[in-house]
């Protein structure tokens, strides 16, 4: 265990790019995945079938298939992206995907009344989807999306396939410099089961946290 | 010297732009061998993976269900721990790993690479593993849901314990889980696409040759995913329509 220990530095600076990467995706994840599930139950119909088929191809296929397509394709096409945006922006484009579907089935869930009763106090389709829906749906996103990101952090470690430095990719450089690849696996293997599990208990906190009575 | 099979045209003028990147399938489409065997063997992979995983997941379920405390602290901790570490971290794990715990050709040495001899059989057993721990979650909401009066009934008849299970619990618990058991086999299908990265030739594996063995990363990525897609799609439509067909007794 001190050969972990005399790499902690090392494997530190992964952790670091593991937890950045996670922030970034989890927050743009979450921003396209209300967009999405909005769109995917009010949007003009075109809109609709654009949606609904960007939610059902990402989910159809292995996370590691999106992250090389958007790791190898802009940069054939002229757009420069860092690996660490293209990345971001293939888990971010997954997250976006399942947190779609998390929306719409919360937001599907809202008694017919509420809107209704909204509309006959007068309110127009925005104000009635900020005040009404969203604050009553929110408290029922929250463990799909615990679970969401706790599939996310763990999708981070995808990051290696096309050798980010990202925990995992630490790791194993350091286990394989070692050559001690079993204790440097153990303690991957805690470092993530504390942040995932962190995570989730997080939620559940923030779960309960927001319980409202619905009807 | 280029080799003559990468064949390096310059891409041709569309609409006067040079496009930097020309797709040529015919990389794919001269080597579909791989990419069929590959989907063949993710599928053959994820089926033992269902199969193994059923089996860990319904014993630790009941366990879980008995009440003994000390098997509830086990399959929780065996739950929570595999639930919340990545699938490529587990297959590092037991790839590499574990020849490792054991001195070097010691008997547990023979044993684990006896039991472990190829990447294939690596990753269907941590693939077992991993789905075993979503399935006991699966099998664990199935007991939950089998009615009170069911028990009730049984232990009326005078069953013991193990026949309530067996021939109540089971068959009727079966019924509930059965949509679920089809979705994780889609997942655990996807799931065998970080496979290649230990040497298992599936669909991905397929995809990486692509890249390595001509540099057409984007043709081979983007077959692999249109492979994936359509038979993903095509399971989840053929079980929905077999668990329609099924004509249950109980």
């Amino acid at each position: 265990m001190e050969v972990v220990w005399e790499s902690r530095e090392l494997l530190w600076q992964g952790l670091e790019y593991t937890l950045r990467l996670f922030a970034v995706v989890i927050v743009l994840g979450t921003a396209i995945g209300i967009l999405g599930g909005v769109g995917l139950l009010y949007g003009h119909a075109i809109i609709r079938a654009l949606l609904r088929a960007y939610v059902d191809i990402i989910r159809g296929m292995p996370l590691i298939v999106t992250i090389f397509i958007l790791f190898y394709g802009p940069v054939a096409y002229g757009i420069n992206l860092s690996s660490f945006q293209s990345i971001a922006l293939a888990l971010a484009i997954f997250a976006g995907a399942h947190m779609s579907e998390i929306v719409r089935g919360a937001i599907a869930t809202i008694p017919r009344g509420q809107i209704d009763a909204a509309k006959s106090l007068g309110l127009t389709f925005w104000p009635r989807l900020f005040s009404i829906v969203l604050p009553q749906a929110l408290p029922l996103m929250i463990p799909p999306w615990t679970n969401l990101a706790v599939d996310i952090f763990k999708g981070t470690s995808l990051a290696v396939l096309v050798s980010q430095a990202d925990f995992l990719f630490s790791v194993q450089k350091r286990a394989s410099a070692r050559g001690h690849y079993l204790a440097f696996y153990m303690s991957a293997m805690v470092v993530y089961f504390v942040c995932c599990f962190a995570i989730s208990r997080a939620g559940a906190w923030l779960s309960r946290r927001t319980r409202i009575g619905l009807a | 010297m280029i080799p003559d099979h990468l064949n390096l045209v310059p891409p041709p003028l569309i609409w006067g732009i040079r496009l930097p990147y020309q797709l040529r399938w015919e990389y794919v489409l001269n080597n579909k061998d791989w990419f069929i065997d590959g989907l063949l063997l993710a599928l053959e992979m994820a089926l033992i993976g269902l199969a193994f995983g059923s089996v860990i997941g319904l014993i630790c379920a009941f366990l879980h269900s008995s009440g003994n405390r000390v098997a509830v602290a086990v399959v929780t901790t065996y739950v929570e721990l595999i639930r919340n570490v990545p699938l490529l971290l587990l297959v590092f794990i037991f790839h590499f790993g574990l020849p490792q715990a054991f001195p070097r050709r010691s008997t547990g040495q023979e044993l684990v690479l006896d039991l472990l001899p190829t990447p294939e059989r690596t990753f269907m057993v941590v693939l077992s593993i991993y789905a075993g721990a979503y399935l006991t979650e699966i099998f664990r909401a199935g007991i939950l849901s089998v009615g009170r009066r069911y028990l009730d009934a049984g232990r009326s008849l005078g069953l013991t314990r193990m026949q309530i299970a067996r021939s109540i619990t089971l068959p009727i618990m079966l019924r509930t889980v059965l949509p679920s058991l089809s979705n994780t086999f889609i997942s655990l299908f996807k799931d065998t696409g970080i496979a290649f990265f230990i040497g298992v030739r599936e669909l991905s594996f397929a995809a990486n040759r692509v890249n390595t063995d001509f540099f057409r990363p984007i043709e081979g990525w983007a077959a692999a995913g249109l492979l994936y897609l359509v038979t993903a799609w095509f399971l989840a439509f053929g079980l929905r329509f077999l668990e329609g067909r099924i004509k249950w007794t109980v």
